[in-house]
């Protein structure tokens, strides 16, 4: 543990250097922020904590001006500052590095650090190149300012952006998930180069998941848990499980469902199972599990840990790099769509709008995986299409006509669709990614009981999900996907919420 | 005259529009906007130059009107791809044949009844020391000497040509940099558009002296082929413009060769357009695109 | 301040598609009005040469048929094209190599064979024409991901280079030195299907009955709504088990043979003989019928009718009121770009609000 004079005195004579106050942000019924304050030194790294949808992205995006807050004002040097824009946040002296760069690739370091700063007909390039040599001097920021932007590292890219935010004379840094596209030794770099930041007086809000991370680098944390801030502590003086507790945030849980009727055989092995993620990173890494009938194996952890590319491979639509995976004994490692769906996988995806046509009607969608068995003759049999449609919206309550475009259903209607036309096909194994994004109350109800109902028949399911209430409720047994390994696996009934949020946080062992 | 020195010499004035309109189409191109209007605008560029120059007497004042037009299309077809976001390839053909019948209509309106076609004084080949290859028009010299330079220049030095860059390979980038995505895009456009005017003026203000139907005869799409060629860089598709020119000055004084009266020579005019595909082909995926090619450009 | 912003919408607006073409006409009319007054004519008085009068003579509406059949042969094939997610602007090379295909058939072996089986087979010769012309970026575009915009579209020229190649050499007319082919054989002829006074040819049924067919394909069979789905969502289509590459294969093909035969009729029931420039563009005057049209086979139809009626009624006003035929190619033109700008607020609504 850092011990470290903190310059962690708000309201005294030095202002922090920015500060949050009241920040309430609603999506619809969502609400993302709700009345957030917070307060970063200058000098300081300050660590952002929370589960996804705790609301630090959006926060962050607020104080950047990539999005509008409903209440609540940010101050810089403790004068109020509007923020609309990306522009008004650098005029602010705010920076920040988003996990997907805003790069130029063919450009050069020094060319990218430049643009939008020109000023005058001529690119002054070798003012750009003279600040970067002096930014490697005193941050350590190494970095050849006549690179190619799209030959770097993923690593060096990421000192590219810094060094854009230096050259706009940033005081406050934000970085959001740094870590996340870094190997180990860049991470120590990465934190070599923020130290010397916070030497020279620039505040760093750092946010992360991360335990071990935020044990390293920050000299405060604050936790975000549903939109509220639970706690702003210095990291020093707590420790890891008051702190995965703070972030998970439950004591106990209730149990809402019967016991199974017992597993029975092994539905889906994988083992080895390994892919590669955006930008060609490893992204799943040799993963081993299986599922058998009857059950629902939750996978936990945060998003970005490996979880996408899991289903993805799953459901046919990424290839694996290495490994296998069997579906009652039927190998479908690397199977297209079409033999996916033909082995009894039903696949509920977690983007919905990818699922479907939005433009063609419910009756077609319905039909779309296995449109061959709606023929008579040449033609489609309209008739059979309208009543199949007919009796899945029955059957799933769906809100909608057959004819009615897809494109036209509430989110929880289109999921119903999806639904219907998975499990009117009695699959094997259902292969279920973020089921209840974005549903409200009666829809998030009406999917999980169907979960359950398919349990019950005897199907088993695979059960992703970045809602850890969601698993302990459905769940019989959890396994902790961290950086696409599974670090833990547990029975449900034995579940610890705290131990849950210390795998998916990266610690484990040690601390349970 | 020897045969070599005719041919280079028709070489560097055949190449003239080309380079012009190869060079307005790397900007538009650079920017992230396939510009199918490149024929069209050289089309209507041509003519209208030639009627001021024509009514006002005035080859200067034509070539003014021929650029004026350029700059307009390329505003135009800003207002379809940029503000409106329009598909790329329907608003550059749309824009081609409305130019084209513009052009024609205007043409006919203004002309008609004339028994004679209409011509004008054109400009003159320079007379340098009486070598034949450096006979040129004022155009060409300028071309070559100051235009492609500068416009080098301004598009890999200067601000305006980062900006260009950027918005053409991640808008989304320059966006968050403080560029105005839409107001580089326009720019690009219209200076572009500028360039093809020129090389549309060339037909009808120097070379020909006349306008007839059908003058541009598809060499704004070779253009486009050019810069796909020339792999978005501008000395690049200067030289394929110049290749395209000498292979064209060449089969053209081929065929005036008795023995060789039948053979196809349309086969090497087709090279160009072949040798694109091939390129496409063989490098695949690979391709260096513009990022952001084809893509409106809308803040989320 | 008011502020106008472009927001999406949440699906797209069902009563759009109806009422866009009428409206694209209208504004199309409205903004060319400025063209017919340089003329010197009024614009009613145009306007009514260019669209009614051809309708009003036996013969000349007739004649509005005639020059419709290209437009509707390669409307239908840029609309499957489009909609299958094909971008087919090659339609106008993939024409006349479609008719240098049947032309060769048509001059070298049909001689002998009656008239019914002369017909098919050369017309066949033209679908294989056009077919091939579009299988080198089809392939491009589904083996290597390379788009299909460039690639047909560079290949235009070439088709024209192919036929100027072969006129002035090797086809060139040895009895009257024109760039022009031999005639066909008479079997090869495509027969008038109103008695000698028009020329309107067997080609027009043949094209009706493609679009019947396609129409057929597209909206009762699987396969039609596989190509819908690839053309509206390849990732979904994908998902659920589409074979996208090799149905937009197909469609490429299907596009470019449809539009070989467009060529092949017009050699066959108009020219009787390969000559050059007997195209007047029809390949890309095709991406106007199809994006008039709204890509749907019943629009086609009406577009390529709508279309071939100014074709015929600028030819009168030319005549009549002095007003230059080309106005129908400003049309054209501007009526693609109109639809496509109204097409935009099919996805995205126009709102004027207060700036804040």
């Amino acid at each position: 543990m850092r011990s470290h004079e903190s310059g962690a005195t708000a309201g005294g004579e030095i202002p922090p250097a920015v500060e949050l106050r009241g920040i309430t942000k609603r999506f619809g019924n969502l609400v993302a922020n709700d009345g957030v304050d917070l307060s970063v030194a200058r000098g300081e790294v300050h660590a952002l904590l929370g589960e996804n949808g705790a609301g630090k992205s959006t926060l962050m995006r607020i104080l950047y001006g990539l999005a509008r807050a409903d209440a609540g004002v940010v101050l810089a040097d403790g004068k109020p500052v509007a923020i609309h824009s990306p522009k008004d946040a650098i005029a602010a002296g705010i920076g920040m590095v988003t996990q997907h760069f805003a790069l130029v690739r063919p450009m050069t370091v020094a060319e990218n650090i430049v643009l939008g700063r020109t000023g005058g007909v001529r690119v002054q390039l070798e003012a750009a190149q003279a600040r970067v040599t002096a930014a490697a001097e005193r941050f350590g920021i190494r970095v050849d300012p006549l690179a190619r932007v799209g030959d770097l590292s993923v690593g060096e890219q990421q000192r590219v952006e810094i060094l854009k935010a230096l050259y706009r004379d940033c005081r406050v840094l934000i970085l959001d998930e740094p870590t996340a596209v870094l190997v180990p030794q860049e991470v120590d770099a990465l934190f070599a180069t923020l130290r010397r930041l916070c030497d020279d007086g620039i505040a760093v809000v750092f946010i992360s998941h991360k335990l071990n991370e935020i044990r390293e680098i920050s000299n405060r944390v604050t936790v975000l848990r549903r939109g509220v801030v639970v706690g702003t502590r210095v990291t020093g003086e707590i420790g890891d499980r008051e702190l995965a507790s703070l972030m998970v945030g439950r004591a106990t849980f209730g149990v809402q469902r019967r016991a199974g009727s017992g597993a029975g055989a092994t539905v889906l092995r994988v083992e080895g199972l390994s892919a590669l993620g955006r930008q060609g990173l490893p992204a799943l890494r040799e993963a081993t599990f299986e599922v058998r009938a009857g059950e629902i194996l939750g996978v936990a952890g945060v998003s970005g840990n490996g979880q996408t590319e899991l289903a993805e491979v799953l459901c046919g639509m990424r290839r694996a790099s290495a490994g296998s995976v069997t579906v009652d004994g039927v190998d479908l490692t690397s199977a297209v769509p079409a033999r996916v769906v033909a082995a009894g996988v039903g696949r509920i995806p977690e983007d919905r709008h990818a699922a479907v046509v939005s433009e063609l009607s419910v009756a077609h969608n319905l039909a779309l995986e296995r449109l061959s068995e709606f023929r008579r003759g040449p033609q489609l049999d309209s008739r059979r299409l309208r009543e199949h449609a007919e009796t899945l919206i029955e059957r799933f309550t769906i809100k909608a006509r057959p004819d009615d475009p897809i494109g036209t259903l509430s989110g929880g209607n289109l999921q119903k669709v999806i639904l219907a036309r998975v499990l009117s096909r009695e699959p094997k194994l259902l292969v279920v990614s973020q089921p209840t994004r974005g549903l409200d109350v009666a829809a998030t109800e009406y999917v999980r009981q169907q979960l359950l109902e398919q349990r019950e028949r005897g199907a088993g399911v695979l059960l992703v999900s970045e809602d850890l209430d969601e698993l302990l409720m459905l769940a019989d047994r959890l396994i902790v996907l961290y950086e696409g390994r599974i670090v833990g696996e547990v029975a449900a009934g034995e579940a610890e919420p705290d131990h849950l949020g210390l795998l998916m946080a990266g610690l484990t062992g040690a601390a349970a | 005259m020897s045969f070599a020195s005719d041919v280079l010499a028709a070489t560097l004035r055949n190449s003239t529009p080309l380079l012009y309109g190869t060079v307005g189409e790397t900007y538009c191109e650079r920017a992230g906007i396939l510009n199918l209007g490149i024929e069209g605008t050289m089309y209507a560029s041509a003519f209208f130059g030639f009627l001021v120059a024509y009514t006002s007497g005035s080859l200067l004042l034509g070539l003014a009107a021929a650029v004026a037009v350029g700059v307009l299309a390329g505003a135009l077809m800003g207002l379809l791809t940029v503000t409106f976001g329009t598909n790329h390839h329907v608003a550059g053909l749309g824009l081609t044949l409305f130019l084209i019948g513009t052009a024609e209509f205007a043409n006919r309106l203004h002309f008609r009844g004339e028994q004679a076609l209409a011509t004008i004084d054109p400009f003159k080949l320079w007379d340098f020391l009486g070598v034949e290859i450096l006979a040129q028009y004022a155009l060409t010299y300028v071309g070559f000497l100051v235009i492609v330079p500068l416009a080098w220049w301004v598009l890999m030095r200067s601000s305006l040509g980062l900006n260009i860059r950027a918005v053409g390979e991640n808008p989304e980038a320059a966006d968050a940099a403080g560029v105005s995505v839409a107001r580089t895009r326009y720019l690009a456009l219209m200076i572009g558009g500028g360039l093809m005017g020129v090389g549309g003026a060339f037909f009808t203000l120097a070379a020909l002296g006349s306008f007839t139907l059908d003058i541009i005869a598809g060499r704004g799409w070779v253009c486009i082929a050019l810069v796909i060629f020339g792999r978005w860089r501008i000395g690049r598709g200067v030289l394929g413009a110049l290749l395209f020119a000498f292979v064209y000055a060449l089969q053209l004084r081929l065929r005036l060769i008795p023995e060789l009266a039948g053979v196809p020579f349309e086969l090497l005019l087709a090279l160009p357009y072949v040798a694109v595909i091939a390129a496409l082909a063989v490098s695949g995926r690979n391709v260096a695109y513009p990022g952001a090619y084809l893509k409106p450009y809308r803040r989320a | 301040m008011i502020r106008v912003r472009l927001e999406q919408r949440a699906a797209p607006a069902r009563w759009f598609g109806v009422v866009v073409a009428p409206v694209a006409i209208v504004v199309t009319f409205a903004l060319t009005i400025g063209f017919v007054l340089a003329a010197g004519a009024s614009p009613l008085d145009a306007y009514n040469q260019f669209l009614v009068e051809p309708l009003t003579s036996r013969y000349t509406a007739l004649e509005v048929l005639v020059a419709a059949t290209p437009l509707l042969f390669t409307g239908a094939a840029v609309a499957i094209a489009f909609r299958s997610g094909f971008w087919n602007i090659g339609a106008e090379g993939q024409l006349l190599l479609g008719a240098v295909a049947a032309t060769w058939v048509a001059t070298t072996f049909v001689g002998g064979l009656p008239r019914a089986a002369a017909i098919p087979l050369v017309i066949a010769f033209g679908a294989a024409g056009g077919a091939a012309w579009a299988l080198v970026p089809a392939l491009l575009r589904v083996r290597l991901g390379i788009d299909e915009v460039v690639t047909t579209l560079l290949l235009n020229p070439v088709g024209l280079l192919v036929v100027t190649g072969l006129l002035n050499g090797p086809w060139r007319n040895p009895e009257t030195m024109f760039p022009e082919s031999e005639r066909i054989a008479t079997s090869a002829e495509l027969p008038p299907i109103v008695g000698a006074e028009s020329r309107l040819h067997l080609g027009f049924v043949i094209a009706i009955a493609l679009i019947v067919v396609a129409w057929f394909v597209f909206g009762r069979t699987a396969t039609g709504l596989r190509l819908r789905a690839a053309g509206l969502s390849p990732e979904a289509a994908g998902f659920a088990g589409i074979r996208v590459g090799r149905l937009l294969l197909g469609a490429a093909l299907v596009s470019g043979a449809i539009a070989g035969i467009a060529g092949a009729s017009e050699v066959m029931g108009i020219q009787y003989r390969l000559t050059d420039g007997f195209s007047a563009g029809f390949g890309y005057t095709g991406i106007v019928v199809a994006t008039l049209g709204g890509l749907s086979m019943p629009g086609v139809v009406l577009a390529a009718l709508f279309l071939g009626d100014l074709v015929v009624g600028s030819t009168s006003a030319g005549r009549e009121l002095g007003v230059p035929s080309q106005l129908a190619d400003i049309v054209q033109g501007a009526l693609l770009l109109v639809m496509v700008s109204l097409l935009l607020l099919r996805r995205y609504r126009v709102s004027f609000r207060r700036a804040t």
